[in-house]
Parts: C-alpha cells; sequence; structure tokens
C-alpha cells in the first residue's frame, strides 16, 4: 500500500509543487535537480538515477560535475563561517556512522583554507533543489556516494567562501585580492603585516556577491584532503553520551509510541481488543490503523506494557504463510526452469561441454543465502510534531528526505516542503533507514495524525526490527563453470532466484530491465574475470516478506557465490587461487592492483601450519576495488576462527585516510559476524527470531585482526561505506576450503557445524 | 515514589516499580546517554555500573535498588579509569555511529578499574556482552589497550 503511496505522491505531488528557495542561499541556485527521479518514476527520458546500483558508464556521466558548476558555487547553501571564528559545513548526507560529516566537512574545509579545530558539522536539512544527491536526483544517501557526489560541489563551495573572505580582506586593508593569502583559518596581507580571523571577516564577506568562477587547489597542496591525523568531529560528543540520536530527542508534552504490527508479512488487522492495554498505568490511547494497532503512552516502558496487553487477531488472507524452508524449496523449484537474461555471450553450454569432452573440469555449485536483518544498534525511531501552520516536522536518522517527505506530505494532505526535516545522527542502518516506502517515517507521521495532541515518538523495540522485514533477499545461486585443460575459464552459467525490492516502488522503471532488478545481479553479469561464454540468468519470486538493500546490496550473494566458485575452478585448474584471478585480470589494472597488494602484505605462498587456511577473494563495488586475504584456523573438532583479514582498497582520491581505514575494519566485521551465524528463517510465516538471543550479532571474541592498505590514488573518489563487505566472507570461506577441501556453500557457516 | 541516587544526585521518580533503570533514566529524568538496544541484557548498549559494577540497566527494574545504591551514567562517570579510556577512544577515532559506545565504555571502565593489564582474553571476557554492530571491535581493543598503558604509567 505504502509503495501506492509513494508513487502517488511522487507522480501527482512532486510535479505539482515547487520547492521554495532555501533561507540558506540567497545566491543564484540551479534549475531542480529533479530530472532523475522523474525519470525514476518513468517520466521523461536520460541517464539511470539510482547511484547504489548504477552500472559504470551511467554513474560515471552522472558524477561529472554538470549539475553545479563553477558559475555557481553557491557557499551558503553547505557553509556558514560565523563571527565566532568557527566554520560549520552543512552535510547533505545522514551520518550513520561512515563519518560524512567528517568527510564532507574536509573536502569544503580544504578549500577554504579553515583551520580544523575551527571546523564543526550539522546536517542539512531537508532540501530536494539544493540538497539533492546528484546521483539520485533526490536528497538521499545510500550507494557509498556521499563522497563521490559531493567532491566538486563542495571544493567550489568552499573556493568560493574562501574568495569572498579574501575579497572582504582585500577592501578592508585597500590591497589588492592576490596579495592576500590564506593559510589554517587565518586570512593575511604579508607585505602590510596585517591578519583577521575568518570569524573577524564574516559579516563582511557576506555581503560580497559569490564569485562566478573560482580556482581549486591543486592536490599536492592538500593539507587536510589526506590527512591521517585529522579527527572525526563526532569523536568527542559520541564518547562522553551528548551527541544526540533520534532516540534522545524529547519534545515539550512528547508522548511515545509503539505498535503492533501482523506477525506474518502482509497480514491485517482483523479485531482488537483494546481494554486490558488502557489499564495499564501510563498508556493514554489505543488507535487503530492500516499498519497496526498503536499504543500510545506516557514513557517507552507503559507503551511496551500497553502492547503486551493488547489483543489483537490479524487477518493472514494476504500474508505469506510459508517458512523459509518451504520457499527454498519453492526457489529450487523455480531454477530449473530459464530465467530473465541478464547476460548472454558466447555459449556457455557448449562451452562447458566441450571442457568436459576435451580433458577439462567442470564445477557445480549451489549457493544458498539467508534473510539477514540489518539490525542497526538505534532501533527505528522518529518523532513527528504537527505544525500550527500545516505539515510537520520530523525528528529522525533520515536517509531519503525527499522521499520522506513526499510519503508524509501525502499521509498529510500538504505540500511536501511544508514536512520539515531535523535530521540527526543515526545509530547504524547498512541501508534500513532508506526504505522506498519511507516505511516507519509513514508509521510515525500516521500516528502523530492520528494523535494530534502531541509530539509523538515512535519507538520500534528490537524484537520489531528483528521480525520487521525490509531483510536482505533470501537468494539462491545455481552454477556451473568450466575450465578448459589448460585450466583456463571457459564457460560459466549461472541462474539466481530471489526477490526483487525494486519491484513495485518508484526505481522499478530504472532498476527493473526485461525482468531482471539489477540489484539482484549486479557483480554477476558484469563479473571482470574475461570469460568468454558466460550466461547469468535470474528468477523473481514474489513474497509478502519484505526485502531491501542491505549493506553492499547485490554484492553481498554474487561476490560470495562468485569468488567461493573461482577458488573452486583454480584447484580443478591446478593453479594457485591468486596467480588464477592475476592472469584473467589483466584488462583490470585497479582490481588486480588490490589484489596483488592484499597478497603481498598478507605474506600469500608463505608456507602455513597444519590446521591454517588462507584464503583470498577481489571484487568492484560501487566503484571501489577491494582485496581481501583471511587467515583461518580450523581445529581438530573442525570449528574454525578467523585470526587476521588483509584489506586492499582503491576509493581513488581518500579524502579521510583514517576513516576509510575505519570503513574497512567496519566491513569486514560486518561481513565475517553475518557469515558465520546470521539469519532469519520463518515457520509457517512467523520469523523464527526475536532479538539478539536469536539473531546471534558478531561480538568482541570472534573479531579478527584486520591490517588495512589504502592504494595511492588520484582517481576521483568513489565510496568506502560498502565495499569493504563483498570479498571478505569469500576470502574466509576460501581459507576453510584450503584446510578442509570443502566449499562454503550454504550460508551461514553455522548451518555447516564449523562455528558454535 | 522512587529513590534514587544517580551521579551522586538524589532523584525522587514517581513510576511502577516494575520499570527498568533504563527507561527510569531516559525518559524519567532526561539522561539519554544512556541507550536502548535490545531490552534484554543481550547488546550492553545500555550499560551503567551500580555501586561501581556493569550492570544492564534494561533489566534492572527501579525496585531492585536499594537506597543506598549508587547509579553511575556515562553523563557522570569520573575518575582515573574513565578519563584514560575516554581519551583513548578519542585519540584513537573509536566510535562509527557511536549508539553502543557509552555501553562500551561503561564496560571497559568497570574492566580497567580491576585489572590495569587486560589479556585479550580478559578483554573478551569483559567486552563480549556489548554488541557494536559497525564492528568497530578492533579500535575498541587498541583503545583498552591504550588506556590500560596510560593508567599504569
Amino acid at each position: 500500500m505504502l509503495h501506492h503511496l509513494i508513487r502517488h505522491a511522487a507522480q501527482n505531488g512532486f510535479g505539482e509543487h515547487g520547492f521554495p528557495e532555501s533561507g540558506f542561499a540567497p545566491g543564484p541556485l540551479p534549475a531542480p535537480s529533479r530530472r532523475g527521479f522523474l525519470k525514476a518514476i518513468g517520466v521523461g527520458a536520460g541517464a539511470l538515477v539510482i547511484g547504489a546500483h548504477l552500472p559504470m558508464p551511467a554513474l560515471a556521466a552522472e558524477a561529472a560535475p554538470k549539475i553545479v558548476g563553477p558559475a555557481d558555487p553557491r557557499p551558503h547553501a553547505f557553509i556558514i563561517v560565523a563571527p565566532d571564528n568557527t566554520v560549520t559545513v552543512l552535510a547533505k548526507h545522514l551520518d550513520k556512522g561512515q563519518g560524512i560529516v567528517t568527510g564532507l566537512a574536509t573536502i569544503a574545509a580544504e578549500e577554504l583554507d579553515a583551520d580544523w579545530s575551527q571546523v564543526r558539522g550539522a546536517f542539512a536539512p531537508a532540501n530536494q533543489k539544493l540538497y539533492a544527491n546528484h546521483m539520485f536526483g533526490v536528497q538521499g544517501t545510500g550507494g557509498s556516494t556521499a563522497v563521490a557526489n559531493s567532491w566538486d560541489e563542495l571544493r567550489m563551495a568552499g573556493a568560493a567562501a574562501r574568495a569572498m573572505l579574501v575579497a572582504a580582506a582585500a577592501a578592508r586593508w585597500n590591497v589588492p585580492a592576490g596579495e592576500v593569502t590564506v593559510s589554517k583559518g587565518v586570512v593575511r596581507h604579508a607585505a602590510s603585516n596585517r591578519s583577521a580571523t575568518f570569524g573577524e571577516l564574516a559579516e563582511e564577506a557576506a555581503k560580497l556577491p559569490v564569485p562566478q568562477q573560482v580556482k581549486l587547489k591543486d592536490r599536492k597542496d592538500y593539507v587536510l584532503i589526506g590527512n591521517p591525523d585529522l579527527h572525526r568531529l563526532d569523536h568527542i560528543s559520541k564518547t562522553n553520551g551528548t551527541a544526540i540520536f533520534a532516540m534522545d530527542i524529547r519534545r515539550p508534552g512528547q508522548v511515545t509510541a509503539v505498535l503492533a504490527r501482523s506477525p506474518r508479512f502482509g497480514g491485517t488487522v482483523k479485531s482488537v481488543d483494546d481494554a486490558a492495554a488502557r489499564k495499564v498505568p501510563g498508556v493514554i490511547d489505543v488507535i487503530s490503523l492500516p499498519v497496526g494497532v498503536a499504543v500510545i503512552a506516557k514513557n517507552t516502558w507503559a507503551a511496551i506494557k500497553g502492547r503486551e496487553a493488547l489483543t489483537v487477531t490479524w487477518d493472514d488472507a494476504k500474508a505469506e504463510t510459508r517458512g523459509t524452508d518451504a520457499m527454498l524449496a519453492d526457489y529450487r523449484k523455480a531454477a530449473e526452469k530459464p530465467g530473465a537474461v541478464a547476460a548472454n555471450k558466447g555459449d556457455a553450454e557448449k562451452a562447458i561441454a566441450d571442457a568436459k569432452a576435451k580433458g577439462g573440469h567442470v564445477v557445480e555449485g549451489e549457493f544458498v543465502f539467508p534473510y539477514l536483518a540489518h539490525a542497526p544498534m538505534e532501533p527505528l525511531n522518529a518523532v513527528v510534531a504537527l505544525n500550527p501552520e500545516g505539515g510537520c516536522t520530523i525528528w529522525a536518522g533520515s536517509q531519503f528526505q525527499t522521499v520522506e517527505q513526499m510519503v508524509a506530505a501525502h499521509i498529510l494532505g500538504c505540500k511536501p516542503e511544508q514536512v520539515k526535516i531535523e535530521t540527526q545522527w543515526a545509530g547504524g542502518s547498512f541501508g534500513r533507514r532508506a526504505t522506498p516506502s519511507a516505511d516507519y517515517i509513514a508509521e510515525a507521521v500516521m500516528i502523530a495524525k492520528a494523535y494530534p495532541k502531541a509530539p509523538v515518538h515512535l519507538v520500534w523495540t528490537r524484537e520489531d526490527d528483528i521480525k520487521g522485514g525490509r531483510y536482505r533477499p533470501l537468494v539462491l545461486h545455481k552454477i556451473t563453470a568450466a575450465v578448459d585443460a589448460k585450466g583456463d575459464l571457459v564457460g560459466w552459467k549461472q541462474r539466481i532466484v530471489g526477490q526483487s525490492f525494486m519491484t513495485g516502488t518508484p526505481f522499478e522503471a530504472v532498476m527493473v530491465k526485461d525482468g531482471v532488478d539489477a540489484t539482484m545481479v549486479e557483480g554477476a553479469s558484469d563479473m571482470a574475470y574475461p570469460v568468454a561464454n558466460l550466461a547469468v540468468d535470474a528468477h523473481t519470486v514474489a513474497s509478502p516478506v519484505t526485502t531491501l538493500w542491505w549493506r553492499s546490496v547485490g554484492h553481498t550473494h554474487t561476490a560470495y557465490a562468485k569468488e567461493v566458485m573461482i577458488d573452486r575452478l583454480a584447484k580443478a585448474a591446478g593453479k594457485d587461487p591468486v596467480a588464477f584471478r592475476m592472469e584473467m585480470l589483466k584488462d583490470h589494472p585497479r582490481l588486480a592492483g588490490v589484489l596483488k597488494l592484499a597478497a603481498e602484505k598478507a605474506g600469500w605462498g608463505q608456507p602455513l601450519p597444519q590446521g591454517k587456511g588462507r584464503g583470498v577473494a577481489v571484487h568492484e563495488s560501487f566503484n571501489t576495488y577491494v582485496a581481501h586475504v583471511a587467515d583461518v584456523s580450523v581445529d581438530a573438532k573442525g570449528q574454525i576462527k578467523v585470526d587476521r583479514v588483509v584489506v586492499a582498497v582503491d576509493c581513488g582520491e581518500v579524502v579521510n585516510p583514517d576513516i576509510v581505514k575505519a570503513q574497512m575494519e567496519g566491513g569486514a566485521g560486518w561481513g565475517i559476524g553475518h557469515a558465520l551465524r546470521d539469519e532469519i528463517t520463518m515457520t509457517d510465516g512467523k520469523v523464527d527470531q526475536s532479538n539478539f538471543d536469536g539473531y546471534l550479532p558478531m561480538r568482541m571474541s570472534d573479531m579478527p585482526a584486520v591490517e588495512v592498505h589504502i592504494v595511492p590514488s588520484h582517481e576521483r573518489p568513489t565510496g568506502a561505506g560498502e565495499p569493504g563487505v563483498p570479498t571478505v566472507a569469500p576470502a574466509v570461506a576460501n581459507a576453510v576450503f584450503s584446510v578442509t577441501g570443502q566449499p562454503l556453500q550454504t550460508l551461514p557457516f553455522s548451518r555447516g557445524g564449523i562455528v558454535s | 515514589m522512587v529513590r534514587i541516587n544517580v551521579n551522586g544526585e538524589e532523584r525522587q521518580v514517581d513510576v511502577p516499580e516494575d520499570m527498568p533503570l533504563l527507561w527510569v533514566l531516559r525518559d524519567e529524568l532526561n539522561m539519554t546517554g544512556t541507550k536502548f538496544g535490545c531490552g534484554i541484557a543481550q547488546c550492553g548498549a545500555c550499560t551503567v555500573h551500580v555501586d561501581g559494577t556493569p550492570t544492564r540497566a534494561c533489566q534492572t527494574p527501579v525496585s531492585m535498588l536499594t537506597p543506598d545504591s549508587k547509579v553511575t551514567t556515562i553523563e557522570g562517570v569520573k575518575g582515573k579509569a574513565a578519563q584514560a579510556v575516554q581519551a583513548a577512544w578519542q585519540k584513537l577515532d573509536v566510535v562509527q555511529c557511536g549508539y553502543c559506545q557509552s555501553g562500551q565504555i561503561m564496560s571497559a571502565i568497570a574492566l580497567l578499574t580491576d585489572n590495569q593489564n587486560p589479556t585479550d582474553e580478559d578483554i573478551d571476557a569483559a567486552m563480549d556482552g556489548n554488541v557494536c554492530r559497525c564492528a568497530t571491535y578492533v579500535r575498541i581493543r587498541a583503545a583498552i589497550k591504550d588506556a590500560a598503558q596510560t593508567m599504569r604509567a
């Protein structure tokens, strides 16, 4: 239903209502960059717009600095230089831990020549016109695009603001601007030995016109970009308890709501007995909504107790009633028949048959990937207050601001720009806070509409989160591949079965082509290994179980299946896993580069003691190149432990090396943690897990040592949030394979009894 | 009325006796540094000290506290171990999303108060109850060792 809502809101709301100029931007503004989103909802023609999932050429085209050119540096939209000498850089993106507030501030501060100690970060308001992600066309964060799409505009904004400060100083001192220099936040005229701080010049600079041309720094002059010693802007507030997340918002008179949702996906409310719930001390109201039954209370505990006292009967007529075993059996049945074609070159069938007949080797693999929850540490929540003048204000870890504005506007019957969003630090997301339906935000707005007396804080409990869907889909891969008698990869057939989370959303028109959801086959249909005979097809299966992108999206399963198969093929060919890959990556220098670096740093080829294994994997995702080498121990009982991971990453020009390093460390933990033990299963349509006692997160004692090596690069910066995930689990699997000879093709590993 | 001592201050709250300390802190006293992560003592985001012992506030009904119990939260934590731990966390930029870090820090302070030379096994044992979905574990371990060194110096 919400999918329908947003489509409706997008088609009707988006086109009719203009987006007023923001008070942040007094200068000339570019045309609204909604072209992309209009395309996404099927209007007009042009490039792809969803950067998270774009094939390379379209991404490169969108990434070109054409929306914000030198003629439009608009510093005020991004940079505030205050009389107190602080420089605040507004982040149009959500920081959910990936460090983007720091990253964006670094880019702007570099061109501004600010001193890092005076730099602050703040979240920009929701304003699609000013703050669209240039790879999406709407304001939103995802697909490891934040630095890549901000790189040009923030450098130009910083340079423009610097030029205005220089001009103000030149005017004040009556000297040529060309003689004025800036360093570490101080503006100087050496000849007359005069200087001023940014703060002292701010007011005068603000009265000057925004320059229409700016000159960007030569990278050799960078002081902040690439500096490994910069601290994150949130490193103090997040260590003394003062950082405010949406969960911590307390508005005057605020009430707390929890929502009873159907235990089966697709179920609806049949009847409610709320008599007992209303008697729970602190419960204020119980409201039935299309999305469930809301219990509104004075505080969170009362709301939770009130919900426990509810008796709701659910109508399962349209609900998923299969368990995951039955679903998987259906997937296997679907996989018996050809799917929609995602890649087809040469003749894979024939190449494989020929290899078999002529002394080559054929390897077959079936891979099963479970549903996975994102389970960010901060459970989903949002505060919504209706505004007296119409519309509402939302406090949330908002990741898709434009979508949330449209959905909220549709629910409230107001204009999208009447929906104000106060973006907060988010306690993780991993994709979960960005949904095409704005799911939890929509719930909160519906409750606020039904209970207009006070600001409403909708809180999901951890149980709501684990059972709440939007999972990484359950996916089945069947692969048959062959090396010929020389040991060269000659044929590859792959069939993928899973749900599409793009179908039924505004993104379907661009992301689903000829029955293939690009996010289901990315990393497979476009694999870098130059196999002459490649056939990849896909079956999209339907279920009321909701699914969503999950940190590194399709690459979470395609990279795994590919890289585990490659090791099996290398073994069949009698080749070393690194050498086998290197000989196939001759035309992919950046992939070959990270592979070589990781292998060297890990000591690839050195003999290992009994019971120790070493494995490798390499992959490109989100235009970033990553290789992992994993070292594992396998004990006498066959139990595994990951001892060490070596990562090599090439993400172009690195803005904050320490943050890239942190993302690689965290990405390794994310990838390994889920591979070890995590799965969402269902029995008769009901989720079996409910909290961290059943959905088992990685903990300290599971975490291996992680060594990160960054490839020095002058290429345009790409992303770091997701690309550190796809290759770590297959590297671990290949390390185990090197010891046991058993490929790990069913996830999580605990299913095979090798992890306690 | 329930009387509790939080960060050295006597506080009175009008709450049911079964309300967990977590919600007393967050919803009644507006001390939001202590976080809600799971509600069943599986993630450690709500870790506070009760008389110096790391305690999951989400599974501590306020009635379990005695009038003499001293509750310490991230907002009020002080002393040599606290200083060393917070400084190490900041020096190494441990945080990512930061939501679990109040709990991580409270557990780490308790560990180092008792043991200023923890082994990796000691760190595993003391910290395994604190989940970090960003997996900042590499830096948490390094920061604990860094803080331990500071304390020994």
